[in-house]
C-alpha cells in the first residue's frame, strides 16, 4: 500500500479516470459488499472503524448510518461538498484527483440505508470541479456501478450533481437540504434529524466528500485494518489544510493525532516553516475562522479530535491557518467577523443582528476611531450570541472575537490608546 | 423562450429529481446562461416550469450570491480577500484592480465588459492570492497576472 489513502492520486497517474482507478483496486470494496455483505455488516464494518465525520462536528459515521428507519422509503444520501470555510480545500482535491473514491464511497454509505439516490451538493463556485465530477460519474454509470441493477445484484442506485449557488451556511446539513428543495438555505430547527426526516422529509444520511473517501478502503482492508492508523478515539487518515503564513501551504494528509502543530508548519514534508525568515508563529487558527484561535504556546499539541479541544479550541475540518508575528490579530479578528456577518443567513436575530454589531465595532476599531470600552462591549455582544442561536453559524461568528481578546488583549488595547492619542484623521 | 430553445436540457435536469422545485437552482443558472441575469421573465419560467411562485423565486435570486437581479459585466472577476489569501496580499491585490479597472469592488466598468468583486474564500487558499474568472480558478494571482486577464478579455470578441 502506498504512502496515501485518501489522495492517491498524487502517486497514481490520472487516477480520476476510471479505468486507472480500476486497475488499482477501484471499485473492489463495492463489488465485496453488494456480493457478499449484508447493509447491516456494512454499517457494522464502519461503526467498528471509528470512522468520524470529517465535515467538522467528528460524529462517528456508522452510527449515524444506523439512525436510519430499515423501514421507510425512499431513502437518500446527500454528500456534502459546499467546502466553504475559509482555509479548507481538502473536498476540492479529492473531487479533482480522486473522484472515484468519493463516487465508491457514496455508493457504499447508499447500500448500507438501502438509499435509491445520491445527490453530491457542490458549492457553486466549484463549477469547474463539478464538471470533472460528472464526467467521473458518467464513467462509473457506463461502467455499470451505477444504475439499475448494479452488478447483477438487483440493488438499483442514482446518483447526480447539484450545484449550489453561494451561501456558506448552505454547508450547514438543514440549510443544505432546504437548498437542494430549490429554496433558500435556512437551517431547520432540529429535531427531527436528518436521519428520520431529512430530503423531502425522507429518511437521508448528510456526509462529507472525505468522509465517504475513507469507506472503500475502510469496506476493503476491514475496521481493523483502518484502526491500525491513527489513535483509539481519533482512528484513520485525516488531510490537513495548511495555508497562512508557512511557506509551503496545501494539503498534507497524516495519521490523526500523530502530528502536532508544529510538525504541520515546520516538518520538511509539510509546510517547511513560515513564508519569511526570522519570524515567529502568533497564533493557529485549527479550523478556518470557526473555532478558537489558540496561542503558538499550542504548538505541541497533537493534531487529533480530543487533543485540540483540550487545547481549548477544535479540530473541526483540520484547516489550519497560521499566523505570524507580522500579523495584527485584531485585524485577523475583523476579517473573520467580517465573513460571518456577511454568511448569516439572517434567520434568527441574535446572529443576524450580532454579527452587524461585531462587524461595526471591527470596523471602527481598525480605521482608529475605537472607544476604550469596545473589549467590553465586543465581549458583551457575542454572550448575547453564544448559545442563543438556531444554528452553530452564530456560535462561530463569536469564536474569532473572545479567543482573539482572551490571548491577545493587549493588541486592542494597544489600537484604543492610539486612538485616544491620534484621533483619526489627524496625521500622527 | 427558455422552454423551447433549452428542451432537452430542462427535461434532463428535472429528471434529476422526484420533485420539480428541486430544478430552481439548475434552471436559474441556465436563465443566467440565456440572459445574462435572472431577468423578470426568466424568474417566471422558472416559476412555470416547477410550479413555485414567482415571489419565491425571486427570493431564492436574492439569497445566493451567484444570482444576480440586474444586468453584470460580459466577463465576472471575483478577488478573494478573505483572511487566508488577505495574510498573503490579497487586499493589496484588490486595491490594484480597481485602479486598473477604474472602478470599485461591486461596480462594472462602464463598456459594461468587466464587473469586479471581492468575495469570501473560493477554497483556493493555498494559492492565493486566488480569484475567479467567469467561475474559473486563476490561483497566484499578482498585479502582472491581473494585468494579462484584463488585456486578453479586453481584445474585441472576448
Ligand atoms: C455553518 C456551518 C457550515 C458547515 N459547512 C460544512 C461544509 O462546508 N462541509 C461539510 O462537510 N460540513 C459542513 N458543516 C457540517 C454539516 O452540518 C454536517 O455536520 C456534515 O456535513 C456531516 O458530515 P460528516 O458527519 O461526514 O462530517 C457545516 C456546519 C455548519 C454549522
Ligand atoms: S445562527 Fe445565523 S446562520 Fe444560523 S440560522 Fe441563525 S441567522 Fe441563520
Ligand atoms: S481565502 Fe482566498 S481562497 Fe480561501
Amino acid at each position: 500500500m502506498g504512502r496515501y489513502i485518501l489522495l492517491r492520486h498524487r502517486e497514481i497517474a490520472d487516477l480520476h479516470r476510471l479505468e486507472v482507478y480500476v486497475r488499482h483496486g477501484g471499485y473492489e470494496a463495492w463489488r465485496k459488499a453488494l456480493t457478499t455483505m449484508t447493509p447491516d455488516q456494512v454499517i457494522e464494518e464502519v461503526k467498528a472503524s471509528g470512522l468520524r465525520g470529517r465535515g467538522g462536528a467528528g460524529f462517528p459515521t456508522g452510527m449515524k448510518w444506523s439512525f436510519v428507519p430499515k423501514d421507510v422509503f425512499p431513502k437518500y444520501v446527500v454528500v456534502n461538498a459546499d467546502e466553504s470555510e475559509p482555509g479548507t480545500f481538502k473536498d476540492r482535491e479529492i473531487m479533482e484527483g480522486n473522484p472515484h473514491q468519493l463516487i465508491e464511497g457514496a455508493l457504499l454509505a447508499a447500500y448500507a440505508i438501502q438509499a435509491e439516490r445520491v445527490y453530491i451538493y457542490v458549492r457553486g463556485e466549484y463549477r469547474s470541479v463539478a464538471r470533472r465530477l460528472e464526467a467521473a460519474i458518467a464513467e462509473a454509470y457506463a461502467a455499470g456501478f451505477i444504475g439499475r441493477n448494479v452488478l447483477g445484484t438487483g440493488y438499483s442506485v442514482e446518483m447526480a450533481v447539484h450545484l449550489g449557488a453561494g451561501a456558506y451556511i448552505c454547508g450547514e446539513e438543514t440549510a443544505l437540504l432546504e437548498s437542494l428543495e430549490g429554496k433558500i438555505g435556512h437551517p431547520r430547527v432540529r429535531p427531527p434529524f436528518p436521519a428520520t426526516y431529512g430530503l423531502y422529509g425522507k429518511p437521508t444520511v448528510v456526509n462529507n466528500v472525505e468522509t465517504l473517501a475513507n469507506v472503500p478502503p475502510i469496506i476493503l482492508h476491514g475496521a481493523a485494518w483502518y484502526r491500525t492508523m491513527g489513535t483509539e478515539k481519533s482512528p484513520g487518515p485525516k488531510i490537513f489544510c495548511l495555508s497562512g503564513r508557512v511557506r509551503r501551504p496545501g494539503n498534507y494528509e497524516a495519521e490523526l493525532g500523530k502530528i502536532t502543530f508544529r510538525d504541520l508548519i515546520f516538518g520538511e514534508e509539510y509546510g517547511q516553516g513560515l513564508l519569511e525568515e526570522g519570524r515567529a508563529v502568533k497564533a493557529i487558527l485549527p479550523a478556518g475562522a470557526s473555532a478558537p484561535m489558540l496561542p503558538a504556546s499550542a504548538l505541541d499539541t497533537p493534531l487529533d479530535y480530543e487533543s485540540v479541544q483540550a487545547a481549548g479550541s477544535m479540530l473541526g475540518s483540520a484547516s489550519i491557518i497560521v499566523l505570524d508575528d507580522t500579523v495584527d490579530i485584531v485585524w485577523a479578528a475583523y476579517k473573520m467577523v467580517r465573513f460571518f456577518q456577511h454568511e448569516s443567513c439572517g434567520k434568527c436575530t441574535p446572529c443576524r443582528e450580532g454579527t452587524y454589531w461585531l462587524r461595526r465595532v471591527y470596523e471602527r476599531i481598525v480605521a482608529g476611531r475605537g472607544r476604550p470600552k469596545d473589549p467590553e462591549l465586543l465581549e458583551s455582544i457575542a454572550r448575547q450570541m453564544a448559545g442563543k442561536t438556531l444554528c452553530p453559524l452564530g456560535d462561530f461568528a463569536t469564536s474569532p472575537v473572545l479567543s482573539s481578546l482572551k490571548h491577545f488583549r493587549r493588541e486592542y488595547e494597544d489600537y484604543l490608546r492610539r486612538a485616544v492619542e491620534t484621533p483619526a484623521g489627524v496625521p500622527a | 423562450m427558455l422552454r423551447e430553445k433549452y428542451e432537452q436540457e430542462i427535461e434532463a435536469i428535472l429528471a434529476r429529481y422526484p420533485v420539480k422545485r428541486s430544478a430552481v437552482l439548475p434552471l436559474l443558472y441556465l436563465v443566467q446562461r440565456e440572459y445574462g441575469y435572472c431577468t423578470e421573465e426568466g424568474i417566471r419560467e422558472v416559476a412555470e416550469i416547477t410550479g413555485v411562485s414567482p415571489t419565491e423565486v425571486r427570493e431564492v435570486v436574492g439569497f445566493y450570491t451567484l444570482f444576480y437581479d440586474h444586468p453584470i459585466g460580459r466577463h465576472l472577476l471575483q478577488i478573494c480577500d478573505d483572511l487566508p489569501c488577505a495574510l498573503r496580499g490579497a487586499d493589496e491585490l484588490v486595491a490594484h484592480a480597481a485602479r486598473r479597472l477604474g472602478i470599485r469592488p461591486g461596480e462594472t466598468t462602464p463598456d459594461g465588459r468587466f464587473t469586479l468583486e471581492t468575495v469570501m474564500c473560493i477554497g483556493a487558499c493555498h494559492r492565493a492570492p486566488a480569484m475567479q474568472v467567469d467561475l474559473e480558478f486563476v490561483e497566484h494571482v499578482t498585479p502582472e497576472v491581473f494585468d494579462r486577464i484584463v488585456e486578453d478579455l479586453s481584445r474585441d470578441g472576448a
